[in-house]
């Protein structure tokens, strides 16, 4: 019993509860499934919740820890292993957060197999949080590549036309990075005789300094890892699969894929990469910001070439996540503060667009630019809540996007070890250009004449469910825009002391 | 005890399983052929019996018969699994024999020598005896292919039999080589008198490589593997893509690993060369399969290929132990997956051959949702991902051949891993992704198959560690 109320285990695992009582319930009663799961999923915001008011924000360590023995043979000293520190504990949040709105959205729009999609919704939830809790790289590895398969079927099952060249492109891009990922931590743990990530720690600096690893081989570590994370993340040139992957997927499935799972790449940067190989960090740096800075007017420059709306959204992540890795390697306190807060920002701005995407397209069925248009007149709530998305995710001031795009910059132009202005400088035009393929997917959407859609079609406004579905997120727009300081400090005193270990 | 008892003792569960299936021989005889039921529920239990006994000789290590055969953790672990395999053996073809009409006692106690063979194989201290056991695993195997009597079934067995025959020809040619250049056949004897590295010793130990190369079925020596899997009877196909598996490596780690160890740094090269092949050809080649049995066979051809990877650092003293435990495990591993996959095969099987497509799995998930559910814990665990007990497998292994230095043999293998997950995934989107009307048979011994192996391959990644201890007890003496 104490095993399971650790309030980290407790949170991470209690949506297998939920999946038990679906398991057992008619598959023909949708509606009862769809409250089991989104219960299940509040009760597990609840309990991160509580979890969150044990934490304390002021100590720059892991805390809450549940540790206990797991495969303990002659050298492989693994545990369960899980705790929280500033690092992580906005990102458990978001994926707490994001779920019941995610599961909530779902309620009319996925008819097929409710049984089936809410299983493995809930399953999903357990690898994410886990990934973002476990200490023990084994333990860790486990969760990652767990999450692959749940989301591998969301999309293949409940996605669009090309769902599963779309599903299996996923799966096998982000299996290729962590195989890399796989032997790195192999190497590791052969080389300290263990798998959990505070021990390495205080194993690894001798074993650099003594040259039993010696430089070259910390930055292939280095290498194999950045594999598994960067096209997670996913950093241009790895970024093939996210637009494929957005577009096919269904709406819940798009909303945790760009809320959850693309932060399981920076939070991996993050955690491991920085902590565990800090003089490879240091070298590496530049080049990271050079791909950041290409990936983010890349990806911009993208995003005003669509027409489809989804993919204009997908690949303004693209874009989005260059500033997240860009403030994370300027490896100064405003920096890799701003990354972390612009990991959320990025959950929530571009999880409500999908969210408002989503809603529009169950009536229409279709993410044509072009055959929109006059929108606002029809259906003023909906273009009020996509104003405000927009807004926020193109940067404006008053915004949460703004907070976090602009400390990422004063970061990056600050750093040392990126070494260069010009980096910043560059990334500074992609806000820029944030704001054009925003306001124009904005403008052919929703002013102007009526587009053939909008006649056709007879169009309804937001119900509260939606509504509902939407509001949190617009709210924390505005708190995080309007006030970031509670949430700077939950980050950093961590962000502190993961900086004081790097050979800068 | 006496010497003639110590002898008996150390191959005490093989004597009661040869000693149980000679009478079950007799007893069959004298069955109508409406009650087979009783042959099988009797091999059942003379293999439950016989795993009471091997379980009872945990942790014993022993020498018999002047050093022929050996008992120790390393046999008990393999003779284990074997006997499990051989359960699962006879749990998956009564059902199966009743619906397809090939309904013979013979199976059962043909299955039973087989058994018998393999565990011989992993107890034989003697090149002799290697040999003696090989023939013994060989020649039920060749029968069982054929039994079915139909036409690709007779051409599998006559297949397997021509190019088994052929294989075994080198083992016999390897052990006369060696005998030639140490003067003697006992494994720990040729350790003690080949002291400095010889060519006609290695030439001798390899062409042992190359006949068990063809049991295990690793690359070059694997193109009867996809014919044979194929046109063999399934339940025989799963059998023999556990259990001979598990034999013919337990037989390669214990000869080579005891008596070869001197001829390491010829052997190695081939060793990675093999192994890497084998993991390349299987996995590249199950991609264009449309026929689950042909790509399971190719699946199986890959998967000895990373067992091999166990295998190559076998002349290196610090990770010998450690990888030979990780070789265990994994064949552990693939046996529970394997029973499991090919009972889901099985499960969805009709006569002549039919219901054997990779298409023919789809729309599965929605209509026997728990059936797919268990084929997609197998073929998670064929790739490695968690939470099954092929990702443990396949840590270990890899953790074994990058402590031994091999680290472009791992990076191999993680790559054809990618690979794998591609046609094993195929099976996924069928299942789950298409639209189809599969009709799945209920037989009380596929189902139970189905369940426990899912079940335990699924749980045991959770709980890893008692497998863990138990492989690394497997210590050769």
């Amino acid at each position: 019993m104490e095993f399971l109320l650790q309030p980290l285990t407790l949170m991470t695992f209690f949506p297998l509860v939920g999946v038990l009582v679906i398991l057992f319930t008619n598959s023909e009663r949708k509606n009862l499934i769809r409250w089991i799961a989104l219960v299940a999923s509040l009760l597990t915001l609840l309990i991160s919740l509580w979890m969150f008011s044990q934490f304390d924000a002021t100590n720059p360590n892991l805390q809450l820890e549940a540790k206990y023995p797991w495969i303990q043979v002659a050298g492989w000293n693994i545990y369960y292993y899980m705790a929280v520190d500033g690092l992580s504990m906005l990102l458990v949040l978001l994926t707490t957060f994001l779920t019941p709105i995610s599961i909530l959205s779902t309620w009319a729009a996925v008819e097929e197999r409710v049984k089936d999609f809410m299983i493995f919704f809930l399953l999903l939830e357990v690898g994410m949080s886990g990934v973002f809790l476990a200490q023990d790289l084994f333990l860790f590895y486990i969760f990652w590549e767990f999450t692959l398969v749940p989301m591998y079927l969301l999309i293949g099952i409940w996605g669009g036309p090309r769902r599963m060249y779309a599903a299996v492109k996923f799966f096998l891009y982000t299996m290729a990075g962590s195989i890399l990922m796989l032997l790195a931590i192999l190497f590791l743990g052969i080389k300290t005789q263990t798998f959990n990530v505070p021990d390495m720690l205080a194993l690894l600096p001798a074993l650099y300094s003594s040259g039993a690893i010696p430089a070259q081989t910390q930055m292939w570590l280095f290498i194999a890892f950045a594999a598994a994370f960067a096209i997670k993340v996913p950093m241009w040139p790895l970024h093939s699969w996210l637009p494929d992957a957005h577009v096919e997927a269904p709406t819940a499935g798009s909303v945790i894929l760009a809320g959850v799972l693309l932060k399981m790449g920076t939070y991996g940067f993050l955690r491991f990469n920085l902590q565990l190989f800090p003089n490879a960090t240091v070298q590496a740096a530049p080049v990271i910001a050079l791909l950041a800075t290409i990936g983010i007017i890349y990806g911009a420059a993208v995003s005003y070439a669509q027409q489809d709306v989804k993919k204009l959204v997908a690949y303004s992540s693209v874009s989005h996540l260059g500033f997240v890795m860009l403030g994370m390697f300027a490896l100064n306190a405003q920096g890799v503060a701003g990354s972390i807060l612009q990991m959320i920002n990025h959950g929530i701005s571009t999880g409500a667009l999908f969210l408002l995407i989503g809603m529009i397209y169950e009536q229409t069925h279709t993410r044509d630019i072009k055959v929109y248009g006059g929108l606002w007149k029809i259906t003023p709530i909906f273009g009020t809540m996509m104003l405000i998305a927009s807004l926020s995710s193109m940067g404006l001031p008053g915004l949460n996007g703004f907070v976090g795009e602009f400390t990422i910059l004063l970061g990056a132009f600050g750093s040392q070890a990126i070494g260069s202005p010009w980096y910043a400088g560059v990334s500074a035009a992609g806000v820029i250009m944030a704001a054009v393929y925003i306001l124009y997917m904005f403008q052919k959407v929703f002013l102007g004449p009526a587009g053939e859609i909008t006649h056709h079609h007879e169009l309804k406004d937001l119900n509260w469910r939606e509504i509902a579905t939407i509001a949190p997120l617009i709210l924390f727009m505005f708190w995080i825009g309007l006030y970031p300081k509670p949430f700077f400090d939950i980050l950093a005193p961590a962000v502190e002391k993961l900086l004081a270990a790097l050979p800068l | 005890m006496t010497q003639f008892q110590l002898d008996f003792y150390t191959i005490l569960p093989l004597t009661v399983l040869i000693g149980w299936a000679s009478v079950l021989l007799l007893v069959d005889a004298f069955l109508p052929p409406a009650r087979k039921g009783i042959t099988a529920a009797l091999s059942a239990l003379g293999l439950a019996v016989t795993l009471g006994f091997s379980v009872s000789q945990f942790g014993q290590s022993l020498l018999g018969f002047g050093g022929m055969a050996a008992l120790d953790g390393f046999s008990t672990f393999a003779s284990v699994t074997l006997l499990i395999g051989g359960l699962f053996g006879v749990a998956l073809a009564y059902g199966y024999n009743e619906r397809m009409g090939t309904q013979r006692g013979e199976y059962y106690t043909l299955l039973l020598f087989s058994v018998a063979g393999m565990m011989l194989m992993a107890q034989a201290a003697d090149l002799i005896m290697v040999f003696l056991a090989l023939e013994l695993l060989s020649i039920p195997l060749y029968v069982l292919t054929a039994l079915n009597r139909s036409l690709t079934s007779e051409e599998a067995g006559v297949k397997y039999f021509l190019l088994g025959a052929f294989a075994t020809g080198f083992v016999v040619y390897g052990a006369a080589l060696v005998f030639g250049a140490t003067g003697t056949t006992s494994l720990a004897g040729i350790a003690l008198l080949a002291t400095s590295p010889s060519l006609m010793l290695s030439i001798g130990a390899a062409f042992i490589l190359v006949g068990f190369g063809f049991k295990v079925a690793a690359v070059p020596f694997h193109m009867w593997t996809p014919d044979v899997y194929h046109g063999a009877p399934t339940p025989v196909t799963a059998f023999m893509a556990a259990g001979a598996k598990v034999a013919g490596f337990s037989a390669l780690l214990r000869v080579f690993a005891t008596a070869f160890t001197v001829s390491a740094p010829d052997l190695t090269n081939i060793l990675v060369a093999l192994s890497a092949l084998t993991m390349i050809v299987g996995n590249f080649v199950a991609i264009s399969q449309t026929n689950i049995k042909r790509m399971l066979a190719y699946s199986a051809i890959a998967h000895a290929g990373y067992v091999m990877m166990a295998f190559v650092p076998y002349g290196n003293p610090q990770v010998v132990s450690d990888s030979i435990a990780a070789g265990l495990f994994y064949l552990f591993s693939y046996m529970l997956t394997n029973f499991g996959a090919w009972a889901v095969v099985m499960t969805l099987e009709k006569a002549e051959g039919k219901g054997l497509e990779i298409s023919d799995y789809a729309g599965l998930a929605k209509k026997y949702p728990a059936l797919a559910a268990a084929m997609t814990v197998f073929m998670l665990s064929f790739i490695g991902l968690p939470p099954t007990l092929g990702l443990v497998g396949k840590f270990y292994l890899f953790r074994s051949a990058l402590a031994g230095g091999f680290t472009g043999l791992a990076l191999l293998g993680v790559f054809t891993s990618l690979v794998s997950a591609y046609y094993y995934l195929r099976v996924v989107v069928n299942m789950y992704m298409k639209e189809g009307d599969p009709i799945a048979e209920s037989e009380p011994g596929l189902a139970f198959t189905t369940g426990i192996t899912a079940l335990l391959v699924a749980a045991l990644s959770f709980a890893p560690q008692w497998l863990f201890w138990l492989a690394s007890q497997a210590v050769l003496k």
